[in-house]
């Protein structure tokens, strides 16, 4: 009974793919689910929740907070795209190039980074962008005659800091996935365009980019989505949710504020919701572009 | 065959030891992260375990006193303490979602005053203590019980009274040839700065912009509050603008400047303190213990003297922070925690042990003319400082105002110290437009 069952070529393929539903049911479903719920609730510790209608998304509209907190996540998104998609690229054909010296010492220490905790990194960073003459930026700086910096007290200087954190970071990580798709080209293209006379330039653009598509565009899409959703370096590097005018607030740090630290929990899921809806739009006009959605031929 | 037992060998014994990380963590009772430890301060086997949690470790040790002397009176209620210290944002934020949920929680913790009408809002997962703070509220600050009430319910054991004072750095104003003891007005505060500046080059004191101390005292002195009678929000008062103006002016003038850290009281400014790069910070009395704490090179040049104000004959202090310890709905033995909570923080036994052990002034305010218990030359806070607090605290003890803790207060603080003090003081912008800024965003957030 259990053989048929088990050999059964009709069940066997739901048997396997039921964990992944029913954690995807569990853990994703239903929280998204009441959270859907909960954004039209006003709730209050203790008491029952109350429903308010649309009034927690008309008073997001309206909170200047919230739109700082959202710009802060746009730029910072669109500032890792421009900085975590080209520079691993380079990096990645550069180390792949097999007269490059010292391969695998450059490939780990760049991935090394990755492995460090994001809570450890921030610290680390939180007190090298310090503000008084001795902290290292600054008395790097003074090398060069530069007066102190106030880093993390100022919008640019402050995502300065941010991005730094953020490039040091990833960079590892989305060079690997750009050497996995480099080592996925043949040979065979590059030899045909050095006999052709091609130039080195020429083979990247022509061969190197376009083969390397679907890692870009998959690198560009977590990116999207991680750079929205971007909270823990941001709460590392001000030691805190509250940084001074609010210029490392993101999306997510606005929903833990509200949420966690404001016990206002309905407010807290519509912020969430926006955000979902954000990440997804952006997403979807990224990968509809990219012709992920196109048939193939 | 001898390799391969020696990979079994080493596998059984990684098993063995993942299985004894598992346990350690499975049998926590609180499931929070955090320095934990157990007190039992001489308690018998049929003694009730509480968990408590706090966010200051010294309160940890505070209650290991108090624990020894509540055994020792009561045979047949012995309690053992499970205390767990987190980080202040962490734990008010676990002990807010654990109270939400209605699991997790402990059976007491310490509240912040900033954090306290959160925790007020709706219906109060929190035990009311009235009957037991009965026997004890005839020897108390009435004022301190009131910031932890609501509808006539006190639900928060206070710990001190938190008023504030100016910490002088003697060493620097000898240098420059300042006696702090002549100053009185913000005037004679100015002229002795802009002399310390000019002869040593350091700051007499701080421009706070994470922190809304100063702000306070400025408020206070005016008899002025964040709110009004009613507990509407009035940040762009007139005497918001005028308290924040004499700070300005200071700080144009180099006698105070912005610090590293926005305020006293964080680990960046304890540095710049220790140095020596600042002379005054003015700050609740509870300041006293990160100076014996985290600024010992100052050991003996720090002098304590009441606090600048605008005109003669104004308040020269108000009541700063402060921490309500609390029962949790959940607690295992409500009563028990209770009554251990009252005796531990409100008799006159736990007032004076607030004083020995913590420093904070404690809110029994017969305590402060216990000459043998504010005097005592063993007290570390005694031998730190030039001169003794209670001298101070007793010559402006009728002067100490209060700033009202109202459902208001967390959204007015976090809106002045993340965005108002720093467009202030950081980037000079216009101090009437940016109190009406601050006004607005409160109403806002309030809404």
């Amino acid at each position: 009974m259990i053989k048929r069952f088990l050999y059964s070529q009709k069940v066997a393929p739901y048997v396997f793919v039921l964990p992944f539903v029913l954690v995807f049911l569990v853990f994703w479903i239903y929280p998204l689910g009441s959270s859907v719920t909960m954004s039209f609730q006003k709730i209050t510790l203790g008491q029952d929740a109350q429903w308010v209608g649309l009034d927690n998304y008309t008073k997001l509209l309206g909170d200047k907070i919230f739109l700082k907190a959202v710009m802060n996540s746009a730029v910072y998104m669109l500032c890792t795209l421009l900085i975590l998609i080209p520079l691993p690229m380079l990096l990645a054909v550069l180390i792949n190039n097999k007269f490059m010296w010292g391969r695998e010492f450059f490939k780990s220490s760049l991935f090394f980074p990755a492995l460090t905790s994001v809570v450890v990194a921030g610290t680390v960073f939180r007190l090298m962008f310090g503000e008084m003459d001795s902290s290292l930026i600054n008395s790097f700086l003074g090398w060069f005659g530069i007066e102190p910096v106030k880093f993390l007290k100022g919008q640019v200087t402050g995502f300065i800091a941010l991005l730094a954190l953020a490039t040091w970071r990833w960079l590892g990580v989305n060079m690997l996935y750009f050497l996995s798709g480099l080592k996925s080209i043949p040979d065979d293209f590059y030899e045909a365009a050095s006999i052709d006379g091609a130039s080195a330039w020429q083979k990247f653009r022509m061969i190197t980019m376009p083969l390397l598509k679907p890692t870009t565009i998959y690198v560009l899409t977590i990116s999207i989505y991680a750079g929205l959703a971007m909270f823990i370096e941001s709460l590392m590097l001000w030691n805190g949710n509250n940084s001074p005018k609010n210029i490392g607030l993101t999306i997510v740090g606005y929903l833990y504020r509200q949420g966690i630290e404001k016990s206002n929990l309905g407010y807290a899921a519509a912020v969430g919701i926006v955000l979902l809806v954000l990440a997804m739009t952006i997403n979807m006009i990224q990968l509809a572009f990219s012709g992920l959605f196109k048939k193939e031929d | 065959m001898i390799k391969k037992g020696f990979i079994v060998l080493t596998l059984c014994a990684l098993l063995l030891a993942l299985a004894g990380c598992g346990k350690s963590t499975s049998s926590s009772a609180t499931g929070a992260a955090g320095e934990k430890s157990v007190i039992d301060a001489g308690a018998g086997e049929n003694a009730t375990e509480l968990s408590y949690w706090t966010f200051v470790e010294l309160h940890g040790k505070f209650f290991e006193d108090m624990l020894a002397k509540w055994n020792e009176k009561n045979p047949d209620r012995q309690i053992k303490l499970n205390v767990t210290v987190m980080p202040y944002d962490d734990m008010h934020n676990k002990l807010s979602i654990a109270l939400q949920t209605g699991t997790g929680a402990p059976d007491i913790a310490d509240i912040e005053i900033g954090k306290f009408p959160d925790f007020l809002k709706g219906t109060p997962q929190l035990e009311s203590l009235n009957d037991v703070i009965e026997p004890y509220k005839d020897t108390i600050v009435p004022s301190q019980l009131d910031l932890y009430s609501k509808d006539g319910q006190v639900y928060g054991a206070t710990t001190h009274v938190g008023a504030s004072v100016a910490f002088y750095n003697t060493e620097i104003l000898d240098e420059a040839g300042v006696d702090y003891k002549t100053i009185e007005t913000w005037d004679d505060f100015k002229k002795a700065g802009m002399q310390v500046y000019e002869k040593t080059g350091k700051y007499m004191g701080t421009a706070d912009t994470s922190a809304n101390w100063q702000t306070s005292m400025m408020l206070a002195q005016q008899k002025s509050d964040y709110t009004d009678a009613s507990g509407k929000p009035q940040i762009n008062s007139p005497e918001m603008l005028k308290g924040l103006t004499v700070l300005k002016d200071l700080q144009d003038n180099n006698v105070i400047a912005t610090i590293a850290g926005g305020q006293p009281d964080t680990e960046e400014a304890y540095g710049e303190f220790n140095s020596g790069n600042y002379a005054t910070a003015f700050m609740p009395l509870w300041e006293m213990s990160r100076y014996t704490n985290y600024m010992p090179d100052l050991k003996g040049k720090i002098a304590i003297g009441p606090i600048p104000v605008i005109e003669k004959g104004m308040p020269r202090s108000y009541g700063g922070g402060g921490t309500g310890t609390v029962v949790t709905k959940t607690a295992k033995d409500v009563q028990l925690a209770k009554e251990f909570v009252a005796y531990a923080k409100l008799s006159e036994e736990g007032n004076i042990a607030i004083w020995d052990t913590l420093g904070f002034d404690p809110v029994n305010m017969a305590v402060w003319d216990m000459e043998d218990v504010t005097h005592n030359p063993d007290n570390e806070f005694v031998q730190y400082f030039e001169n003794n607090p209670f001298d101070v605290l007793n010559e402006i003890k009728d002067e100490i105002q209060l700033i009202k803790s109202t459902e208001a207060s967390p959204t007015i603080n976090n809106v002045l110290n993340t965005v108002t003090l720093n467009e202030i003081f950081e980037d000079g912008k216009d101090i009437k437009q940016a109190l009406d800024d601050a006004q607005a965003q409160v109403e806002q957030d309030l809404q």
